[in-house]
């Protein structure tokens, strides 16, 4: 019988002939993803009483979420994960401005087709576009991989996600994601290893389909997963440095689910406060006044994103009620939005650029909002309180969407500017 | 881990995410578990911190503890004295991180019966839950993660596989 992408992968790492779903395993992950809770990490490392991590190449270690640091406290977590990093010797590690962890893994060379990463961020899954195992865990269980170099995993049920047909324009994975978390709800793959693939996946570009995965948490999904192709190997050249060996789910394999798309039809999705599977076409929110509009984040933070959101706003200025914060996912990335002229274009139409870094996503900094505003934003969570007051309203969408948005300070459906 | 625990209901719905049970904006600057406690369900349900008792039971719907890994949605209701979560079931994260810090978990559907302020006990080794109104039963747990329970949690769990 057919395995599934998990099955074989985990089979692998544990060093096992064969296994199913709903089997524990112990594996050895490849990579541990961790950023600005690293220094709570540490002191419950520390509480383990051992000296050393497990193994040092292991760590991947990103301050991202408060970046520089907000006040003093922040200021003195950040310290502490710089001084953990240099007594343990952490090779991989990426102080303030690099970008956000989730694209900072996968640029400098940590994600790979094949790896098993787990990370103290419920985003992990994004590494999953290319081809890696990935899954979120809590900052006890990341102290813990910290020591023991092991995790134990409970071989996920799998559902397969088949996108055939095209995108039309100023139609985006973004549009998708919100469709299909619509769709089967924010429980819908709870536990569950979702696999993407089908013509419209190949079409996408490798951010594009970083934006799918990073999604999958918002359904529940412990992991996600697209098939890696020439795409994928193009983007890793240069980056990553050892050998490997992508894994793929055999045509047999048994599947929880199939969902079968047709995306050629698909209009933009807008999720509406106060959860992300509150989606609706655009059409029906259409108009709905927005103080805010955020472009950026481990969700909409690419090259791709920011010269979608170009593409609409050059040579335009944005409504003078809103404020619109650009976000890039990381300093590769803004270096290549400046030599594009993109972030020229975004500033003179009246944006405000934020260093890359997860802003004002999690409502600690950067553009938290106030009680009775709301907010168009490209970020993946618009659950109550989130981006600072709990009477303010969270809308997502994609980057078109949002530069839409911005432009003229009410809802807007990006085919119609 | 006690074997029964009797407690009085706190009863909330469906896809209760980690934002709600502890806001973002104090993941980074309180570390004392029990400042954590302070702001439990802050953005649900304000007047819980002040109303809740040692040993409490929350009784929820589906998917409760979605969205963020943060921990702290754990540690702020344990150190709140809430006893145990019984839920139609959880975010995966969640569940992991209730496992790591010995806050028992029970998953069966006790919110259909169940009202806010009623007494009702788990009892662990039969996996019941017995309410008002009718008794509900759950799986045990697999060993390899009630034995985590059983040590205290995680840390304790790896510092005597360590032999710490």
């Amino acid at each position: 019988m057919g395995k599934t992408f998990a099955e074989k992968v985990l089979a692998q790492k544990a060093g096992l002939q064969q296994i199913t779903a709903g089997q524990i395993v112990t594996v050895k992950p490849d990579r541990l993803l961790t950023h600005d809770n690293t220094s709570a990490i540490a002191a419950t490392f520390r509480k383990i009483g051992v000296a050393r991590v497990a193994d040092p190449s292991m760590n991947v270690i990103v301050l991202d979420h408060v970046t520089p640091a907000a006040n003093e406290t922040y200021a003195i977590s950040h310290q502490a994960t710089r001084a953990f990093v240099a007594e343990q010797e952490i090779a991989a590690f990426y102080d303030i401005g690099e970008g956000i962890c989730h694209q900072v893994l996968p640029e400098k060379g940590h994600a790979w087709p094949g790896a098993v990463i787990v990370g103290s961020d419920s985003h992990t899954p994004t590494a999953g576009a290319f081809g890696a195992f990935a899954a979120g865990i809590g900052r006890t269980e990341a102290a813990a991989v910290m020591a023991t170099g092991e995790i134990w995993l409970r071989v996920p049920e799998s559902i397969r996600v088949q996108l055939h047909g095209t995108l039309p324009a100023r139609v985006s994975a973004k549009d998708v994601s919100l469709y299909l978390i619509g769709l089967l709800r924010a429980d819908g793959a709870d536990y569950c290893s979702v696999e993407f693939a089908g013509e419209a996946i190949n079409a996408m570009s490798v951010g594009e389909r970083m934006t799918l995965t990073n999604m999958s948490a918002e359904m529940g999904a412990k992991n996600a997963v697209v098939e890696p192709d020439e795409k994928t190997l193009a983007w890793l050249a240069g980056r990553v440095t050892q050998p490997f060996a992508p894994v793929y789910a055999d045509a047999d394999a048994t599947y929880a689910s199939v969902i079968e798309m047709d995306t050629t039809t698909l209009a933009p999705q807008v999720a509406c406060p106060h959860t992300v599977d509150n989606v609706a076409p655009i059409t029906e929110v259409a108009g709905k006044r927005v103080d805010q509009v955020l472009i950026g984040t481990c969700t909409n933070g690419r090259l791709e994103d920011l010269r979608a959101a170009a593409e609409i706003l050059r040579g335009k200025h944005i409504a003078r009620s809103v404020r619109l914060l650009i976000l890039p996912a990381s300093r590769e990335i803004l270096q290549a939005a400046l030599a594009e002229g993109i972030i020229t274009d975004l500033i003179a139409a009246g944006a405000t650029l934020l260093n890359p870094g997860c802003g004002p996503c999690l409502g600690a900094h950067q553009g938290c909002l106030a009680p009775g505003e709301a907010v168009l934003s490209t970020s993946n969570r618009n659950f109550k309180g989130r981006m600072g007051s709990k009477d303010a309203a969270i809308y997502l969408g994609s980057p078109a969407t949002a530069a839409a948005t911005a432009l003229t300070g009410v809802i807007t459906d990006p085919r119609e500017v | 881990m006690k074997t029964r625990l009797t407690g009085r209901v706190w009863k909330y719905g469906d896809d209760v995410n980690t934002d709600v049970i502890f806001p973002g904006k104090y993941t980074y600057s309180i570390a004392d578990p029990r400042e954590m406690a302070l702001h439990a369900l802050e953005d649900l349900d304000p007047g819980f911190v002040a109303a809740v008792r040692p040993g409490d039971i929350i009784v929820a719907g589906k998917n409760w503890g979605c969205g963020s890994s943060r921990e702290q949605a754990v540690v702020c209701l344990k150190e709140a004295g809430v006893g145990a979560i019984v839920a139609r079931s959880f975010a995966r994260i969640y569940f992991r991180n209730a496992i790591n810090q010995a806050l028992p978990i029970v998953t069966c559907d006790a919110v259909d019966g169940v009202e806010n302020g009623d007494e009702i006990t788990i009892d662990f080794a039969a996996g019941t839950v017995k309410t008002p109104r009718r008794v509900f039963t759950f799986p045990p747990l697999p060993a390899e993660v009630l034995e985590i329970i059983e040590d205290g949690g995680l840390i304790p769990h790896v510092r005597k596989q360590l032999g710490r």
